[in-house]
Protein backbone atom coordinates (compact mmCIF):
# COMPACT_ATOMS: atom_id res chain seq x y z
CA UNK A 1 0.00 0.00 0.00
CA UNK A 2 1.55 3.27 -1.09
CA UNK A 3 1.80 5.85 1.84
CA UNK A 4 -0.41 8.82 2.53
CA UNK A 5 2.72 11.73 2.00
CA UNK A 6 2.90 10.72 -1.71
CA UNK A 7 -0.11 11.46 -2.34
CA UNK A 8 0.25 14.56 -0.48
CA UNK A 9 3.24 15.49 -2.21
CA UNK A 10 1.81 14.62 -5.29
CA UNK A 11 -1.17 17.55 -4.46
CA UNK A 12 1.24 19.99 -2.93
CA UNK A 13 3.28 19.57 -6.36
CA UNK A 14 -0.05 19.84 -8.75
CA UNK A 15 -0.73 22.76 -6.67
CA UNK A 16 2.20 24.63 -7.14
CA UNK A 17 1.87 24.29 -10.84
CA UNK A 18 -1.00 25.59 -10.80
CA UNK A 19 -0.07 28.31 -9.05
CA UNK A 20 2.67 29.05 -11.48
CA UNK A 21 0.22 28.79 -13.94
CA UNK A 22 -1.90 31.33 -12.70
CA UNK A 23 1.40 33.81 -12.54
CA UNK A 24 2.89 33.68 -15.81
CA UNK A 25 -0.34 32.98 -18.12
CA UNK A 26 -1.83 35.96 -19.79
CA UNK A 27 -4.50 34.33 -21.52
CA UNK A 28 -7.55 34.05 -19.18
CA UNK A 29 -8.97 30.88 -19.64
CA UNK A 30 -5.48 28.91 -19.25
CA UNK A 31 -5.68 30.72 -15.60
CA UNK A 32 -9.13 29.95 -15.38
CA UNK A 33 -8.08 25.86 -16.11
CA UNK A 34 -5.03 26.64 -13.83
CA UNK A 35 -7.51 27.31 -10.99
CA UNK A 36 -9.01 24.11 -11.71
CA UNK A 37 -5.95 21.88 -11.52
CA UNK A 38 -5.41 23.89 -8.02
CA UNK A 39 -8.91 22.60 -7.37
CA UNK A 40 -8.43 19.41 -8.13
CA UNK A 41 -5.09 19.08 -6.27
CA UNK A 42 -6.77 20.04 -3.22
CA UNK A 43 -9.36 17.74 -3.83
CA UNK A 44 -6.76 14.88 -4.18
CA UNK A 45 -5.37 15.43 -0.48
CA UNK A 46 -9.09 15.61 0.92
CA UNK A 47 -9.36 12.64 -0.41
CA UNK A 48 -5.86 10.76 0.78
CA UNK A 49 -6.82 12.15 4.71
CA UNK A 50 -10.34 10.81 3.90
CA UNK A 51 -9.17 7.32 2.73
CA UNK A 52 -6.51 7.44 5.80
CA UNK A 53 -8.41 7.91 8.04
CA UNK A 54 -11.35 5.67 7.00
CA UNK A 55 -13.84 8.36 7.44
CA UNK A 56 -15.81 9.15 4.55
CA UNK A 57 -16.67 12.51 5.57
CA UNK A 58 -13.65 13.58 3.18
CA UNK A 59 -15.26 12.81 0.38
CA UNK A 60 -18.31 13.93 0.77
CA UNK A 61 -16.94 17.37 1.15
CA UNK A 62 -14.62 16.55 -2.54
CA UNK A 63 -18.38 15.91 -3.71
CA UNK A 64 -19.77 19.15 -2.67
CA UNK A 65 -16.42 21.09 -3.89
CA UNK A 66 -16.91 19.69 -7.33
CA UNK A 67 -20.38 20.68 -7.72
CA UNK A 68 -19.38 24.43 -6.51
CA UNK A 69 -15.96 23.62 -9.14
CA UNK A 70 -18.96 22.98 -11.37
CA UNK A 71 -21.11 25.96 -11.08
CA UNK A 72 -17.81 28.01 -10.52
CA UNK A 73 -16.97 27.36 -14.20
CA UNK A 74 -20.20 28.15 -15.60
CA UNK A 75 -20.30 31.30 -14.15
CA UNK A 76 -16.62 32.56 -14.92
CA UNK A 77 -16.69 31.25 -18.50
CA UNK A 78 -20.12 33.37 -18.77
CA UNK A 79 -17.71 36.45 -17.85
CA UNK A 80 -15.54 35.54 -20.13
CA UNK A 81 -17.88 35.47 -22.85
CA UNK A 82 -19.18 38.53 -21.65
CA UNK A 83 -15.85 40.64 -21.55
CA UNK A 84 -14.83 38.79 -24.31
CA UNK A 85 -17.63 40.40 -26.31
CA UNK A 86 -17.07 44.22 -24.99
CA UNK A 87 -12.66 44.03 -25.26
CA UNK A 88 -12.15 41.33 -28.50
CA UNK A 89 -9.39 39.85 -26.20
CA UNK A 90 -8.97 37.31 -23.10
CA UNK A 91 -5.54 38.78 -22.75
CA UNK A 92 -5.89 40.14 -19.37
CA UNK A 93 -2.58 42.11 -19.38
CA UNK A 94 -5.56 43.72 -22.10
CA UNK A 95 -8.03 44.11 -20.15
CA UNK A 96 -8.32 47.16 -17.66
CA UNK A 97 -11.87 47.53 -17.15
CA UNK A 98 -11.25 48.05 -13.30
CA UNK A 99 -8.20 49.50 -13.72
CA UNK A 100 -8.21 53.24 -13.10
CA UNK B 1 3.37 5.72 -12.91
CA UNK B 2 -0.25 7.55 -12.63
CA UNK B 3 1.37 10.41 -10.65
CA UNK B 4 4.62 11.22 -13.32
CA UNK B 5 1.73 11.44 -15.90
CA UNK B 6 -0.33 13.63 -13.39
CA UNK B 7 2.64 15.68 -13.19
CA UNK B 8 3.55 15.29 -16.51
CA UNK B 9 0.35 17.04 -18.17
CA UNK B 10 0.16 19.72 -15.41
CA UNK B 11 3.09 20.67 -16.49
CA UNK B 12 1.74 21.13 -20.33
CA UNK B 13 -1.26 22.58 -18.95
CA UNK B 14 1.13 25.29 -17.96
CA UNK B 15 3.80 25.05 -20.58
CA UNK B 16 1.75 24.55 -23.88
CA UNK B 17 0.95 27.40 -25.95
CA UNK B 18 -2.15 25.77 -27.78
CA UNK B 19 -4.69 26.25 -26.01
CA UNK B 20 -6.59 23.64 -27.34
CA UNK B 21 -3.92 21.57 -26.34
CA UNK B 22 -3.41 22.47 -22.90
CA UNK B 23 -7.38 21.89 -22.49
CA UNK B 24 -6.58 18.52 -23.73
CA UNK B 25 -3.98 18.24 -21.19
CA UNK B 26 -6.28 19.33 -18.33
CA UNK B 27 -8.62 16.14 -19.75
CA UNK B 28 -5.61 13.88 -19.08
CA UNK B 29 -4.78 15.32 -15.93
CA UNK B 30 -8.24 14.44 -14.95
CA UNK B 31 -8.39 11.32 -16.17
CA UNK B 32 -5.11 10.21 -14.10
CA UNK B 33 -6.40 12.04 -10.79
CA UNK B 34 -9.56 9.69 -10.92
CA UNK B 35 -6.90 7.02 -11.69
CA UNK B 36 -5.27 8.05 -8.70
CA UNK B 37 -8.67 7.96 -6.45
CA UNK B 38 -9.80 4.46 -7.47
CA UNK B 39 -6.14 3.83 -6.07
CA UNK B 40 -7.26 5.38 -2.74
CA UNK B 41 -10.89 3.52 -2.94
CA UNK B 42 -12.79 5.96 -3.60
CA UNK B 43 -14.91 4.63 -6.75
CA UNK B 44 -17.57 6.90 -6.69
CA UNK B 45 -15.85 9.69 -6.40
CA UNK B 46 -13.53 8.64 -9.26
CA UNK B 47 -16.43 7.82 -11.81
CA UNK B 48 -17.74 12.08 -10.66
CA UNK B 49 -14.09 12.99 -11.84
CA UNK B 50 -14.55 11.79 -15.15
CA UNK B 51 -18.42 12.35 -15.50
CA UNK B 52 -17.74 16.08 -14.37
CA UNK B 53 -14.71 17.37 -14.86
CA UNK B 54 -13.42 15.31 -17.82
CA UNK B 55 -17.09 15.15 -19.27
CA UNK B 56 -18.95 18.57 -18.79
CA UNK B 57 -16.42 20.84 -17.42
CA UNK B 58 -14.15 20.45 -20.16
CA UNK B 59 -16.62 20.19 -22.93
CA UNK B 60 -17.68 23.80 -21.73
CA UNK B 61 -13.89 24.72 -21.70
CA UNK B 62 -13.25 23.62 -25.42
CA UNK B 63 -16.75 25.00 -26.37
CA UNK B 64 -15.46 28.54 -25.29
CA UNK B 65 -12.15 28.32 -26.66
CA UNK B 66 -13.78 27.18 -30.47
CA UNK B 67 -16.64 30.09 -29.26
CA UNK B 68 -13.71 32.80 -29.17
CA UNK B 69 -11.25 31.77 -31.43
CA UNK B 70 -8.83 32.94 -29.14
CA UNK B 71 -4.96 32.77 -31.15
CA UNK B 72 -1.64 31.30 -29.97
CA UNK B 73 0.48 33.60 -26.96
CA UNK B 74 3.34 33.92 -29.47
CA UNK B 75 5.82 34.82 -26.72
CA UNK B 76 6.13 33.18 -23.63
CA UNK B 77 8.87 33.10 -22.61
CA UNK B 78 10.05 36.62 -24.03
CA UNK B 79 8.58 39.08 -22.27
CA UNK B 80 8.29 39.77 -18.31
CA UNK B 81 11.37 37.54 -17.50
CA UNK B 82 10.84 39.40 -13.88
CA UNK B 83 7.80 38.43 -13.42
CA UNK B 84 8.43 35.04 -14.33
CA UNK B 85 11.27 34.76 -11.79
CA UNK B 86 9.17 36.51 -9.08
CA UNK B 87 6.74 33.88 -10.19
CA UNK B 88 8.87 30.77 -9.72
CA UNK B 89 10.37 32.03 -6.89
CA UNK B 90 6.97 32.40 -4.83
CA UNK B 91 6.02 29.05 -6.34
CA UNK B 92 9.01 27.55 -4.68
CA UNK B 93 8.53 29.22 -1.09
CA UNK B 94 4.59 28.21 -1.63
CA UNK B 95 5.95 24.15 -1.94
CA UNK B 96 8.83 24.19 0.84
CA UNK B 97 5.94 25.51 3.12
CA UNK B 98 3.58 23.20 1.97
CA UNK B 99 6.04 20.44 2.43
CA UNK B 100 7.33 21.70 5.93
CA UNK B 101 4.11 21.45 7.04
CA UNK B 102 3.49 18.07 5.85
CA UNK B 103 6.67 16.87 7.22
CA UNK B 104 5.44 17.38 10.26
CA UNK B 105 1.87 16.08 10.14
CA UNK B 106 2.82 12.70 8.64
CA UNK B 107 3.90 11.00 11.75
CA UNK B 108 1.46 12.09 13.58
CA UNK B 109 -1.21 10.35 11.39
CA UNK B 110 -2.90 6.63 12.46
CA UNK B 111 -2.12 3.71 10.94
CA UNK B 112 -4.39 3.16 7.41
CA UNK B 113 -7.74 2.24 8.48
CA UNK B 114 -9.01 -0.92 7.99
CA UNK B 115 -12.64 0.54 6.95
CA UNK B 116 -11.06 1.62 4.16
CA UNK B 117 -12.07 -0.74 1.75
CA UNK B 118 -15.85 -0.22 2.21
CA UNK B 119 -15.87 3.34 2.56
CA UNK B 120 -15.84 5.06 -1.17
CA UNK B 121 -18.28 2.67 -2.66
CA UNK B 122 -21.40 4.43 -4.37
CA UNK B 123 -23.46 2.76 -1.93
CA UNK B 124 -21.54 4.07 1.29
CA UNK B 125 -20.85 7.51 -0.15
CA UNK B 126 -24.92 7.87 -1.01
CA UNK B 127 -26.03 6.50 2.61
CA UNK B 128 -24.47 9.24 4.31
CA UNK B 129 -25.14 11.88 1.16
CA UNK B 130 -28.52 11.30 1.58
CA UNK B 131 -29.04 10.92 5.59
CA UNK B 132 -26.49 12.89 7.44
CA UNK B 133 -25.66 15.79 3.75
CA UNK B 134 -29.64 16.33 2.84
CA UNK B 135 -29.80 19.72 3.72
CA UNK B 136 -26.28 20.26 2.17
CA UNK B 137 -27.29 18.38 -0.93
CA UNK B 138 -30.59 20.29 -1.70
CA UNK B 139 -28.55 23.55 -1.20
CA UNK B 140 -25.81 22.26 -4.13
CA UNK B 141 -29.10 21.85 -6.18
CA UNK B 142 -30.19 25.32 -5.21
CA UNK B 143 -26.52 26.69 -5.99
CA UNK B 144 -26.31 25.09 -9.32
CA UNK B 145 -29.61 26.11 -10.66
CA UNK B 146 -28.44 29.70 -9.60
CA UNK B 147 -25.26 29.42 -11.35
CA UNK B 148 -26.93 28.42 -14.81
CA UNK B 149 -29.67 31.54 -13.97
CA UNK B 150 -26.77 33.75 -13.53
CA UNK B 151 -24.60 33.00 -16.49
CA UNK B 152 -27.59 33.34 -18.43
CA UNK B 153 -28.15 36.45 -17.50
CA UNK B 154 -24.31 37.69 -18.19
CA UNK B 155 -24.53 36.55 -21.99
CA UNK B 156 -27.91 37.74 -22.84
CA UNK B 157 -27.74 41.40 -21.00
CA UNK B 158 -24.16 41.94 -23.03
CA UNK B 159 -26.42 40.72 -26.26
CA UNK B 160 -29.14 42.83 -25.92
CA UNK B 161 -26.32 46.01 -25.08
CA UNK B 162 -24.98 45.18 -28.33
CA UNK B 163 -28.83 45.56 -30.34
CA UNK B 164 -29.03 48.41 -28.78
CA UNK B 165 -26.14 50.08 -29.81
Amino acid sequence: MIGIDWFLGLSAIMFTIGIVGVLIRRNAIVIFMCVELMLNAVNLSLVAFASHHGNIDGQILVFFALAVAAAEAVVGLAIIIAIFRNNLTVDVSKINLLRW
Amino acid sequence: MLAVLAVGSALAVVINKNVVNSALFLVVNMVTLAGIFLLLNAQFLAIIQILVYAGAIMVLFLFVIMLLNVQDEEKLFDKFRVKYFLAFFLAIGVMGQIFYSLAGVTEMLPAISEKMATIGTVEAVGDVLYTDYLLPFELTAILLTAAVVGALMIAQHKIKRTENI
